[in-house]
């Protein structure tokens, strides 16, 4: 079978998935949820409880009225103890709804099981996804029913399932798709109905090739092989951005500031494929993910299931604890993930991972001056020359940022990754970024 | 827990674990056979020049930044690799207050003064050489002939007995190629510069470089000098395989033109980048004041590279057709 990539850029860090061969484990049995109002990309969150209130599993507590947001529901079944600010993963503060777990995971009514989903048109699945608050699960929480709705010039030939899980240490989709490949396989079908799309395409990186075979079987069986395909991508970082599966699967750009229906497509991750089967069918909101804990900080490292708003420390304790000594906190994968200060975080939509590393993993380097040595310019996907907008970053020169094409980075992390200097480019690459966004409004 | 251990960064968490100052040993070792082979042909005297000029770079370094109160950098092993490269480039007759010389201008103008390792725009190993080249060239323009004698011409008092390295006996056009020279210039039977002599071990410390790890030296820079010469040989009607194997051609396009600093970015500026450098050293070689001009020429291109940086490669998403 041909294995697909993009060609430019990419590196390949050590894979790291100790957790591939872990099962999935739930964890729910916490004493207290806090729950983040602003846990997606877009406007936050009001709270629609108060303090005091008693709430139940499922039920909506936060909602706003404006176009790119995204609901909250309770996880769990208790009493609401405070609203206040919480320190999210990527470091900003949201304010979050505290919830003391009654442990009886009582359900609310408006979870209700739907038997026939087929009777449902494009504009009611969009609503149910919407009212269920989900969003992508692969890291940016982005609003699905937003990304869902294309604007009405632009057509959808191919719908992308994100399968390629390119980060090191990370195995919870890779999980998802082997022990939920059928139900993935039933959110594929209820997306297919929402965009009517030539082709379904799942991309896999080759790595997790039992992982596609799976899927295929689920795929076989239910004779929609002539619409669905499986791609096996190349192992290689980012082969996960939205922008790169496209290029390795239809050998299409994304244009620059453009979206992927641009190029007739629409990206969607196996994650947010499964909630969007649990909303439609199973009338279950957004209120667990799978995340993987894994590195040499935590004594067992684990693909777990948990309620949203779980405190890190809690699924830290659930597997066995720390170990050794802790020099670095991650959310996400380690190569775009966020480095926190403490465990005292809350899981959000969209934390994917939760890495715990110890001296082994962390090497603390002293950032030397560019040598022009060009390895971040070769490993940068999308072709820009690092090195130079470092530069006029650290200088400030904005504008000659900019025309090095500062605002195309997608902060993969691949410069970073090579420098021989151990230069922080992204992190200066950013700070450009940041300046420019905030000139153009 | 200790929290106060933990360590707050940008991403990414993970890093490649080759670091600058590895690079340069690395590239410092691959040298060492031809440094070796450089001492066994000429004697005790190129061990010296080579340990003065390595000393001596290191040591303006470390005076300059304690002067001008920098921090002290020689730890990246750059100035070292500097101090060697720069006495593989001299003639082995080289009196060593004069290699001393070279490398302290080498250090203090060709780099500290530009800013220190990154800034500096021309190599500042060949600059070092250039400086003492140009400034005694009755006394190193001389090729001492290999000897293989370890005391030899130290300890006699008669002067060196210098040849006509291939490359003189080219420009007085009394070169005859045939199959022993080819082997003489490869295996370093020949006179010349300390370091540039044995091909063989030029080269084998480029395979020493891709063993351990193959983005040490970009190959398209090397490659691209190598068949521009052999194109402009040619085209001078002249012996290819002898422009390639004679002179420092071999040690400058694999050793010096690819130096990181001074040499351009982007693919399409190494490639006009090694197109100039070779097309240069032939040209130089036939109509220039002296018979051998690899250095110049990858000095001249080294003051290009800033303007083929210019050459920014399409952005992602750029330029496509919709």
């Amino acid at each position: 079978m041909k294995v697909l990539t993009f060609k430019k850029g990419g590196v390949h860090p050590k894979e790291n998935k100790i957790t591939k061969d872990k099962k999935i484990e739930f964890f729910f049995d916490v004493n207290d949820i806090i729950v983040p109002l602003h846990q997606h990309t877009g406007a936050p969150n009001q709270p629609l409880v108060n303090v005091n209130d008693k709430v139940l599993m499922g039920e909506k507590i936060g909602d706003c009225d404006a176009k790119v947001s995204s609901p909250v529901h309770s996880p769990i079944s208790g009493e609401v103890v405070s609203i206040e600010n919480v320190i999210l993963p990527t470091g900003k503060f949201s304010l979050c709804i505290k919830i003391k777990n009654d442990k009886e995971y009582k359900l609310h009514e408006s979870v209700v099981k739907r038997e026939n989903i087929d009777s449902l048109d494009k504009t009611e699945l969009l609503n149910i996804i919407r009212e269920s608050g989900i969003v992508g699960m692969g890291g940016a929480a982005f609003p699905t029913h937003i990304k869902l709705t294309p604007p009405p010039n632009k057509k959808v030939e191919y719908l992308i399932i994100n399968g390629a899980e390119c980060e090191p240490f990370l195995t919870c989709d890779y999980r998802l798709m082997v022990e939920e490949s059928e139900n993935i396989v039933k959110g594929v079908e209820i997306l297919m109905k929402i965009l009517e799309p030539k082709k379904v395409i799942f991309g896999i990186e080759e790595n997790k090739k039992d992982a596609a075979d799976e899927l295929y079987k689920i795929i076989k069986n239910k004779n929609l092989s002539n619409i669905i395909d499986i791609v096996i991508l190349k192992t290689k970082y980012p082969q996960g951005s939205e922008k790169h599966l496209i290029k390795a699967i239809i050998g299409k750009e994304v244009p620059s500031g453009g979206l992927p229906f641009d190029v007739g497509c629409i990206v969607q991750n196996v994650g947010t494929t499964l909630a969007i089967k649990e909303a439609v069918c199973d009338g279950m909101p957004l209120i667990e993910r799978v995340l993987t804990i894994s590195g040499s900080g935590v004594k067992e490292s684990k693909n777990v299931k948990v309620k949203i708003g779980t405190l890190s420390r809690d699924i830290v304790d659930y597997c066995g604890g720390i170990e050794g000594d802790l020099r670095k906190i991650i959310f996400g994968g380690p190569m775009m993930g966020f480095s926190s200060y403490t465990l005292d975080v809350p899981i959000t939509k969209g934390t994917s991972g939760l890495l715990l590393f110890t001296d082994k993993e962390v090497k603390e380097y002293e950032e030397l001056p560019c040598i022009r040595c060009g390895r971040c310019a070769n490993s940068c996907p999308m072709y820009l020359m690092p090195m130079f907008i470092d530069m006029y970053s650290r200088i400030e020169d904005f504008d000659k940022a900019k025309d090095f094409g500062a605002l195309d980075c997608i902060e993969c992390g691949a410069c970073g990754y090579v420098c021989p200097s151990k230069r922080y480019l992204v992190q200066s690459i950013r700070y450009a970024k940041n300046e420019l966004i905030k000139r153009k409004k | 827990m200790k929290d106060n251990k933990v360590i707050v960064s940008s991403s990414p968490h993970i890093r490649d674990p080759i670091t600058t100052a590895q690079i340069m040993r690395l590239v410092f070792i691959a040298l060492l056979p031809a440094a070796i082979w450089g001492i066994y042909s000429f004697g005790l005297q190129v061990f010296l020049i080579i340990i003065t000029s390595i000393v001596t770079s290191i040591l303006s370094e470390f005076l300059y930044q304690v002067i001008t109160k920098q921090k002290i950098t020689i730890k990246d092993g750059s100035a070292a690799l500097t101090g060697l490269l720069l006495a593989l480039t001299v003639s082995p007759q080289t009196p060593l207050w004069m290699i001393a010389i070279g490398a302290s201008c080498a250090i203090i103008i060709a780099k500290q003064l530009f800013g220190g390792l990154g800034s500096n725009f021309v190599n500042p190993a060949l600059f070092g050489r250039a400086v003492i080249f140009l400034s005694w060239t009755a006394i190193l323009n001389k090729w001492p002939k290999p000897q293989y004698n370890f005391f030899k011409y130290f300890t006699s008092t008669t002067p060196y007995i210098t040849t006509a390295t291939p490359l003189d006996l080219f420009r007085s056009g009394n070169l005859q190629i045939s199959t022993s020279l080819y082997k003489d210039l490869f295996f370093g039977n020949i006179g010349g510069s300390i370091g540039e002599t044995s091909k063989l071990l030029l080269l084998l410390g480029i395979v020493f470089l891709f063993l351990i790890r193959k983005d040490i030296i970009d190959l398209k820079i090397p490659f691209t000098i190598i068949l521009t010469v052999a194109v402009t040989s040619i085209i001078l009607k002249q012996d290819p395989l002898f422009h390639i194997l004679s002179g420092g051609l071999i040690i400058g396009a694999f050793y010096m033109a690819t130096d990181y600093v001074t040499s351009p970015v982007t693919n399409l500026g190494k490639i006009i980048y090694g197109i100039g450098i070779g097309a240069l050293t032939v040209i130089i070689r036939n109509f220039g004041v002296y018979p051998e001009g690899v250095s110049f020429a990858i000095l001249s291109m080294n003051v290009v590279t800033p303007f083929l940086d210019q050459l920014k490669p399409r952005i992602f998403g750029t330029g496509v057709k919709k």
